[in-house]
């Protein structure tokens, strides 16, 4: 069973989103790196950009998939993970922790009304089965 | 899972070990266990095992038996002993590549071959297209029989171990030996996929759970189709339906060793000899990549702005931490330590050709 953290909010594309105050940490679900397997290489985006909501922000790479990144905020970039480019199996095994991707200042808190709570999205990636 | 999809006789031991399992060639395999990189480096430290009963096994025996191989293949079946395999090809009337196999002498008029999941109905009906006697009879064994690859520095030990005979691990490269398991013949050959020494063995079906199970037991990994394509990725070791096909000559994909112009005629051998005098317009080079994106099958190979070829397969190198890959580039730029670029979606990865070898030798 893929881990759903109570705490964190959720995209339809399979990221997850922590809040703290005004900065969201961003990374991909246990059921996103289940369904790549190992992974490879990252390509994050450079700290300034400005995210829109839903537009593509980078890719994960695993030995048999690539898989785009979806934005599931607009804001912009004020960290990368960098420090894992070289230990990208980090997303597998602690894809909420030393995972994680990017941080993104939120402009529009509206945009998180419409983010899932972890109850709903546990439904959905079951439902959704294989589909990063 | 697809009903019509075929199960091999370790198919309940794939789903027991929550295998993560894909349609290969109309066969459900396993691609992955636990993790592909994990896998493949369980094979280069350790002993991997891996289920290949979905390759074909056919038997070609009869008064000239070795007459429809010497024709049909480019390899030199007379020269085998009956202890001996061979690595070759089946050609067509283009010179092109039908298949690549493994031909096992057993004796003077009988061949086991080892076919490609793949291409096992082409080949079967290219050969009986080829007999040119009824005496000749080709026997499809894939189904009564499975094969598993036990491979890595600790595997002939093993093997050895599980038969409870020392005396195979004195079995020469491409040789082979005959043991048995349960009172059933087993096939033992010193062959793999992987560039590591092993072993690869076709036993009874009935068999293969528990000789499977006791590789386990001993402290094997299991690996599935993901680890095995990396680590002959790794080690430069052609796939069918990426470096070599229908249209691709042995020439250019450098596998001349596995042809013998000597031994008189066989299917296509006067355009092979063309290919060769006039120099290929191509060559199969490998590729070491500097960063850890993956050149795929098709990605365009570039010099500045010239495309000079495209990527036959690629993949992170477990070992290596990087990437590596094959390529087939424009003959008058495939030389060793020719810089390139392989463009990957909107990037280029810079990348240097190789000679199309084990890539994990400097």
């Amino acid at each position: 069973m893929a881990l759903v953290p109570a705490d964190l909010l959720y995209s339809q594309s399979h990221e997850w989103v922590k809040l703290d105050g005004n900065i969201a940490t961003i990374g991909i679900t246990d059921h996103a790196q289940a369904e790549l397997g190992d992974i490879t290489y990252l390509d994050l985006p450079e700290v300034g950009r400005m995210l829109q909501k839903d537009s593509q922000f980078g890719e994960v790479e695993s030995v048999k998939a690539v898989s785009e990144l979806f934005a599931p905020l607009t804001g912009e970039v004020i960290e990368t993970n960098t420090g894992i480019s070289d230990t990208t199996e980090l997303v597998n095994s602690d894809p909420y922790g030393e995972g994680w991707l990017i941080k993104v200042t939120v402009s529009n808190s509206f945009e998180l009304s419409v983010l899932l709570e972890a109850a709903d999205y546990e439904k959905f990636s079951e439902e959704d089965g294989g589909g990063h | 899972m697809s009903e019509d999809l075929l199960k091999t006789p370790l198919h309940a031991a794939h789903l027991k070990l929550k295998a993560r399992m894909v349609d290969f060639a109309g066969w459900d395999m396993p691609v992955m266990y636990t993790s592909i990189l994990e896998e493949a480096r369980s094979v280069r430290t350790g002993i991997g095992i891996f289920d290949i009963s979905h390759m074909g096994r056919i038997i070609v025996s009869g008064q000239g038996a070795t007459a429809l191989l010497q024709a049909a293949t480019s390899n030199d079946v007379a020269a085998l002993k009956f202890t001996q395999a061979q690595y070759s090809l089946i050609t067509n009337y283009e010179g092109g590549i039908v298949d690549d196999i493994i031909v096992y002498r057993e004796s003077d008029e009988s061949y086991l071959i080892v076919i490609n999941a793949s291409n096992a109905a082409k080949d079967i009906a290219w050969l009986h297209s080829l007999r040119q006697s009824d005496d000749v009879v080709i026997t499809d064994k894939s189904l009564e029989t499975a094969m598993i690859a036990v491979q890595g520095p600790s595997a002939p030990a093993a093997v050895a171990k599980l038969f409870g005979d020392d005396s195979i691990l004195d079995t020469p490269r491409f040789h082979y030996v005959r043991s048995e398991i349960n009172g059933h013949g087993v096939t033992l050959c010193r062959t793999g996929y992987t560039g590591e020494d092993g072993f690869e063995l076709i036993v009874l079906a009935t068999d293969a759970d528990a000789i499977w199970q006791s590789l386990l037991d001993a402290g094997a990994a299991p690996c599935g189709l993901g680890s095995r394509d990396a680590l002959r990725i790794e080690a430069g070791y052609p796939l069918y339906g990426h470096e070599i096909d229908d249209t691709t000559s042995p020439v250019g994909a450098l596998l001349m060793w596995a042809v013998s112009m000597e031994k008189g005629a066989f299917t296509g051998r006067d355009q092979i000899a063309e290919i060769r005098s006039n120099g290929p317009s191509r060559k199969l080079m490998g590729m070491v990549c500097k960063d850890r994106i993956q050149p795929r099958q098709g990605y365009t190979v570039y010099i500045g702005n010239e495309a000079v070829g495209a990527i036959t397969s690629g993949v992170f190198s477990p070992t290596l931490g990087h990437s590596v890959a094959m390529a087939y580039i424009d003959s008058k730029y495939a030389k060793s330590g020719v810089e390139v670029e392989v463009a990957i979606r909107d990037k280029r990865a810079a990348a240097t050709l190789r000679p199309k070898k084990n890539l994990l030798q400097p």
